[in-house]
């Protein structure tokens, strides 16, 4: 009587394991939706989700793109922010004291305008050992250089991949963009050149038009598209991707609910980014995270890992 | 600053396609400031996906129905009906549920006190100068000029004569007070009071024109600027607006959610303001 009793109260373990990251549950930030993590604190406990996932950081200051740079479209956004970051040695000096203190893993996400740019900028992270990891960010469809122009083509990939692999040994991740024909070719080519993880997707690009000034909604003309819109094409690409690869997968892409999470962990996904959804509600990834956790106790699972790939056809 | 989920007390259309939500919210009436906003969201509701950003136009308590409960204390915002989110709005009741991400934004500065001081409210805009109004007639004398294109975008100026503000309205169409521009008031105003301190807040074309007349009598002027806005913590970057002394060298974007919407004039670059500006951020 007394053993049941424990047995039925014990909480279902989410903790994970991403590439040597060992996460305390599966639910991060999507880079570029939650700050440096700083902005987020007054909202949530920071040491309630998965990992800490910053801002894309470049080489220098980067101040992005003209106005406006935002637009809701149905069940969703278009941005083209255009990587505004305060740089990696303002990060060094102005925000990793204040992750310093707290207790999650770091995974700092950047990129590079030029081949050269991804290696110094690997090499600086290299020397915060703050860092637990890395995302490299090969698929940001809102700048002319870098970004999306080494994550379309198999062979800038394969290359930025190699050179940044020389040069940070912790763990790397590379998000990839889902403006490609097919993702699986991208997707073996980085695991290949040393990455120990990768997450899809980053936003689709897409448009959207004012009838009555004939004018782009974004001043950029073009953005990324991001929110609940893009699930089913998220929860698919990340689907092709697990197949194809044997590295884990982190799944993103209109993340609002705990079962959006648990569609991405079924098909696979090691782990989970939320994004858009941080915006509308900071609070989202405890929602979330909470949600997951009372699935297991619905379904019987007392571990997160007996859900992800679960997948039955 | 935090998310809560309340409910709304009333929600009433006070002239032609503008509206004054009252919604229950606990601690605001302490903490919040003059010229911050809250970002809004009708609870479980999708679309529209994003929050909207709204002035808070004033706080305040209600006497609660039983004697020995404290009483309720509110806030209220005004908003126009222009797109998706605020026709949702505008059809939501006594006690629906809503969530409030809040107090936003730094506020006026007031910590000049005393003198002359010039409110200027476009329209909607005049949303924040109501508690900046309340606060700063304890130690100046207050004037409120109101514009708007008709009698209907004209709001709550009884309102302000009660805290005892004096009113000036103009339209364009002179539908109500005088025919024409708020500015033209203002002009008058800043030839008689060359001392005083001028705070504005409504569509784009006017701060610009405000802020010539400032220039031109040398007055100390505040703008409260309007900007789509994803998160409204300063996370989204979606905001920004560019900041005095931007170069494509040395730029200098300012979000308008954290480091504003509240700007002095003069830490603004006003050339760039409103260049790309669309009538409504879309969902449509």
């Amino acid at each position: 009587m007394a053993i049941n009793q424990t047995t039925r109260t014990e909480r279902p373990s989410l903790a994970v394991e991403l590439a040597g990251i060992r996460l305390r549950n599966p639910v991060m930030p999507a880079s570029g939706t939650f700050g440096y993590g700083e902005e987020y604190a007054p909202f949530l406990d920071l040491e309630e989700i998965g990992a800490i996932v910053t801002k894309g950081l470049s080489l220098k200051p980067k101040a992005g793109n003209p106005t406006p740079r935002i637009a809701e479209t149905i069940s969703g956004m278009l941005n083209a922010i255009g990587l505004q970051n305060v740089g990696i040695d303002a990060f060094r000096k102005h925000k990793v004291p204040f992750l310093r203190t707290v207790n999650t893993p770091v995974i700092v996400n950047f990129f590079g305008n030029t081949l050269e740019e991804y290696g110094a900028v690997a090499e600086q992270l290299a020397e915060i050992p703050e860092i637990a990891g890395a995302e490299l960010n090969i698929s940001c469809p809102n700048v002319k250089q870098g970004g999306i122009v080494f994550g379309t083509d198999p062979k800038a990939a394969g290359e930025v991949v190699s050179l940044v692999r020389r040069k940070f040994s912790r763990p790397l991740i590379v998000k990839l963009t889902p403006n490609v024909t097919d993702i699986t070719v991208i997707a073996k080519v980085v695991e290949e050149a040393g990455a120990d993880a990768i997450t899809c997707i980053n936003t689709l690009t897409g448009m959207s038009i004012d009838i009555r000034t004939r004018k782009p909604r974004l001043a950029n003309r073009t953005g990324g598209l991001s929110g609940p819109a893009i699930r089913p094409i998220a929860v698919r690409m990340v689907h092709q991707v697990v197949q194809a690869v044997s590295i884990p997968v982190i799944g993103v892409g209109g993340i609002v609910r705990p079962m959006d999470a648990l569609e991405f962990l079924i098909a696979g996904a090691r782990a989970v980014q939320v994004g858009t959804a941080n915006f509308v509600d900071p609070t989202a990834m405890l929602t979330i995270t909470q949600g997951i956790e009372e699935f297991c106790v619905e379904e019987g699972i007392d571990d997160i890992n007996q859900v992800i790939g679960s997948l039955r056809y | 600053m935090k998310n809560i989920r309340t409910k709304i007390l009333s929600n009433q259309e006070i002239s032609p396609g503008y509206f004054r939500m009252r919604i229950l919210a606990p601690g605001y009436e302490r903490k919040a400031r003059a010229g911050q906003f809250v970002m809004f969201r009708v609870q479980r509701s999708l679309p529209p996906l994003l929050r909207r950003p709204f002035g808070i136009f004033r706080t305040g308590f209600l006497p609660s129905d039983c004697d020995d409960m404290p009483p309720i204390e509110f806030v209220e915002i005004l908003y126009k009906v222009v797109g998706r989110g605020t026709t949702i709005m505008a059809e939501l009741h006594e006690g629906d549920r809503v969530e409030l991400l809040g107090p936003l934004g730094n506020g006026f500065d007031l910590t000049a006190t005393g003198g002359e001081k010039i409110l200027v409210g476009g329209g909607i805009g005049l949303v924040p100068l109501y508690m900046l109004a309340s606060e700063l007639v304890e130690s100046s004398s207050v004037r409120l000029l109101m514009g708007g294109r008709t009698r209907d975008d004209i709001l709550a100026v009884t309102e302000f004569e009660r805290l005892g503000v004096e009113t000036y309205v103009s339209t364009d169409d002179g539908s109500l007070g005088e025919e024409g521009l708020v500015t033209h008031v203002l002009e008058r105003k800043l030839q008689k009071y060359p001392d005083a301190k001028v705070f504005a807040c409504g569509p784009l074309p006017m701060l610009k024109a405000v802020r010539e007349k400032c220039l031109a009598y040398q007055a100390p002027l505040q703008v409260s600027l309007e900007e789509f806005m994803a998160c409204g913590v300063g996370a989204c970057l979606g905001c920004v607006v560019k900041g005095a002394g931007h170069t494509e060298e040395a730029p200098s974007y300012l979000c308008t959610c954290t480091a504003g919407p509240v700007f002095k004039s003069e830490y603004l670059d006003w050339s760039s303001l409103g260049t790309t500006q669309t009538e409504c951020g879309g969902c449509t």
